[in-house]
């Protein structure tokens, strides 16, 4: 037996004496130094092919154009932010982008303590002077896919799924169905969350359920905004042979031919700016909006759905996008409707247009 | 003192057991554990955040170990820590305004009666029903996840925050710190409490009657029974007080640092309890020193993401399972070495 010791000593030091030698960092630093970005997702982490893999797309398109240097770190679990962030600004990091609205309440800590280090965060609203609040009109390009949902289905039936049951997640789904009604205001959407907890980013089992449900109740287009949850229902419309609608990213490569098209969220754009602003010395801190006029949010179009979007239809959402921007439609907004009509958000009707019937079931 | 160096072995073995595999990664081993100690202690902040990681493994690693003298395996250290912080969050919510002399006491007081209430619930169904207190545990823990989850989002959700957590508690209820390393660090009073309790149950498991009758019952049970002991009641009460010990997480977590109840904060703290208790050998002291090196892996091990190019926190639990693998395995280890002193003596 006591070969067997002996040789896993051996095997310990024979690896300890292989290892390559500590290579000389000082090389870099000759040159002048590269400005410092450091990248904080969350939950879902940069392979969501959603939302932290927009951010993380575009950090690194960043750091690839600009030169800068860029660290990205997931955050298994909500209390690895805080020490995340601090870490990062303590080494000098001149930019830390922050992603998702669940990192909020580190950030408001952790910002005010290094008022020279710049912080972004994605989705949500952090009042310090030295942080820059990245938020996009969601409702306005959920609008929009609900728009070619409605003229799309034959079904007249409708799914949306949702990750965590949140406001942020509600705007989507208001936009959407008011983009659905305006299509065809007979259509009927049925709605779904996939949970209340962070744990919903990231249930793709518990997307497909509610997917193939939402079929089988007659649904044959699903916008399914959820983040890794996604995926799931990707499954259902693939195994039935339906329609899905992808979020954030463009999804429309993950299964090709049967995602009709994805609401672009560009948070890779929102994050390729703020480092671009970083790396010129153009930071500036406080709220920034993206929306549909400066493509912030749109649909997506690509080889994948050429065929699944005809002509026609696209001339017809170029007219109500150009009708959004000239407002003359409305999309109503889940954070303001929320204030002006707490009982029922979703069926705040200031305007006289008729949303259809609906029907909303919460698991 | 040669048990504990020969867990001191197990435990060095285990960190170059993991340092080699970081090695085979492409990262100098020597960096790695620079990295790795000046993450943990390098600096005040790193120091304060390794404090404040350890003090949750203290509790849970003395729930388990209390449990253990007794003959218990507690794996619901992760549920009874919810109840306490559910009980804690409840109080904090509900009573407010109290003083700040009573509230803290209050709030230590919840949490313990949360979590011990949930270790009882083991502990009754084991003496009384003969369910195994292993099965029960598991399960249990799901139950308060679903228990706490419907709780801090439907009666005492936070209404100005998107995140699934509950309102904060009263003002009255937060404890403070130690001054600057508390101003850049999570660091709070709990770590003492956390100190003051383990020397509370090793006092209360090798100074009393009482705690003799646990150890009893949990190493010869026939005999803890022929001598008059009782029993069940001994079993009820080490689930109990184990449940208690779990639950006082909830101070460092909600009262020292967060002051709400974020769901699923504790990321696991009732099942590195388990491997804190093993490798402290269920003594109290051994818990603090165990509970330490698990805390300094966990904060270390982020400063790796941060400092190298190919290794990520992960290495933390890569780290933690060799350790106590080499631990478990200890005996093997203990036998080949006797073996080999005994060939190197003959020959």
């Amino acid at each position: 037996m006591n070969f067997n010791l002996k040789s896993v000593f051996f095997v310990v030091i024979f690896l300890a004496a292989c290892t390559p030698k500590i290579e000389n960092k000082n090389a870099q630093t000759e040159t002048k130094s590269p400005v410092k970005i450091g990248l904080v997702l969350d939950k879902g982490g940069k392979d969501d092919k959603s939302f932290n893999a927009a951010a993380f797309k575009g950090a690194s398109q960043a750091s690839k154009d600009l030169g800068i240097e860029l660290k990205t770190i997931e955050s298994p679990d909500d209390s690895a932010y805080e020490p995340a962030m601090r870490t990062l600004a303590e080494r000098g990091y001149n930019l830390v982008i922050t992603v998702g609205f669940s990192q909020a309440d580190a950030l408001k800590k952790i910002s005010p303590q290094f008022p020279k280090t710049h912080f972004a965060i994605v989705d949500s609203f952090v009042d310090v002077p030295n942080v820059a609040s990245l938020l996009f009109s969601e409702h306005e390009g959920s609008f929009l896919v609900g728009y070619i949902a409605g003229l799309k289905s034959k079904s007249g039936v409708i799914g949306f799924v949702g990750g965590m049951e949140v406001d942020l997640i509600k705007r989507f789904e208001l936009g959407y169905r008011e983009g659905v009604a305006y299509a065809n205001s007979k259509a009927k959407v049925i709605s779904n969350y996939a949970g209340v907890t962070s744990e919903a980013w990231m249930n793709p089992t518990k997307g497909k359920e509610l997917a193939l449900s939402q079929i089988s109740q007659g649904a044959d287009i699903i916008f399914t905004a959820a983040g890794a949850t996604n995926t799931g229902v990707f499954d259902a419309v693939e195994e039935k042979h339906k329609l899905a609608i992808g979020v954030d990213s463009n999804q429309n490569w993950v299964k090709p031919g049967f995602i009709l098209t994805s609401m672009l969220k560009r948070v890779d754009l929102a994050v390729y700016d703020i480092i671009k602003a970083e790396n010129s010395g153009h930071f500036v801190w406080g709220n920034k909006y993206f929306g549909l006029a400066d493509k912030g949010v749109d649909y997506a179009l690509d080889q994948y759905n050429d065929s699944l979007i005809p002509q026609d239809l696209r001339k017809k959402i170029e007219n109500v996008r150009a009708e959004i921007l000239t407002n003359k439609i409305k999309v109503s907004d889940y954070y303001e409707t929320r204030k002006l009509c707490p009982n029922s958000p979703f069926k705040c009707d200031r305007s006289q247009r008729h949303t259809g019937p609906s029907e909303r079931t919460t698991q | 003192m040669g048990k504990a160096v020969s867990t001191v072995f197990s435990v060095v073995l285990g960190i170059l057991c993991c340092l080699a595999m970081s090695s085979l990664l492409g990262e100098s081993p020597l960096r790695v554990l620079y990295i790795l100690i000046n993450g943990s202690f390098g600096s005040l902040s790193a120091v304060g955040y390794t404090l404040f990681y350890t003090t949750p493994l203290i509790f849970t690693g003395l729930s388990v170990a209390l449990a253990f003298h007794c003959g218990l395996f507690n794996i619901g250290g992760e549920g009874q820590l919810y109840m306490g912080a559910l009980a804690l969050t409840a109080i904090g919510i509900m009573a407010p305004e109290l003083d700040i002399f009573s509230a803290p006491l209050l709030g230590i007081g919840a949490a313990m009666i949360g979590g011990g209430i949930w270790g009882g619930v083991a502990g009754w169904l084991k003496t009384y029903r003969g369910s195994h207190e292993v099965i029960v545990t598991i399960m249990l823990n799901f139950l308060s996840y679903a228990i706490c989850g419907y709780s801090i989002l439907h009666i005492f959700k936070n209404p100005n925050s998107q995140s699934p957590e509950s309102a904060e508690i009263g003002n009255s209820y937060l404890i403070g710190g130690f001054g600057e390393i508390s101003r850049i660090s999570p660091l709070n009073l709990s770590f003492v409490l956390a100190l003051f309790v383990a020397f509370g149950v090793w006092f209360l498991l090798f100074k009393t009657v009482w705690g003799y009758e646990m150890r009893l019952v949990g190493s010869k049970p026939e005999t803890a029974r022929r001598a008059g002991i009782k029993v069940r009641i001994r079993v009820i009460e080490a689930m109990v007080l184990s449940g208690s010990l779990s639950g006082l997480v909830a101070v460092n977590e909600i009262m020292g640092f967060s002051h709400k109840f974020r769901d699923q904060f504790s990321g696991g703290y009732g099942f590195i309890g388990i491997a804190v208790a093993l490798l402290g050998r269920s003594k109290p002291l051994g818990v603090i020193f165990a509970a330490l090196l698990f805390g300094a892996i966990q904060k270390g091990s982020l400063e790796l993401e941060i400092d190298t190019e190919k290794i990520t926190r992960d290495l933390a639990g890569v780290m933690q399972a060799f350790i106590i693998l080499f631990v478990a395995s200890e005996a093997y280890w203990i036998k080949w070495g006797r073996a080999l002193k005994n060939k190197l003596v003959r020959a």
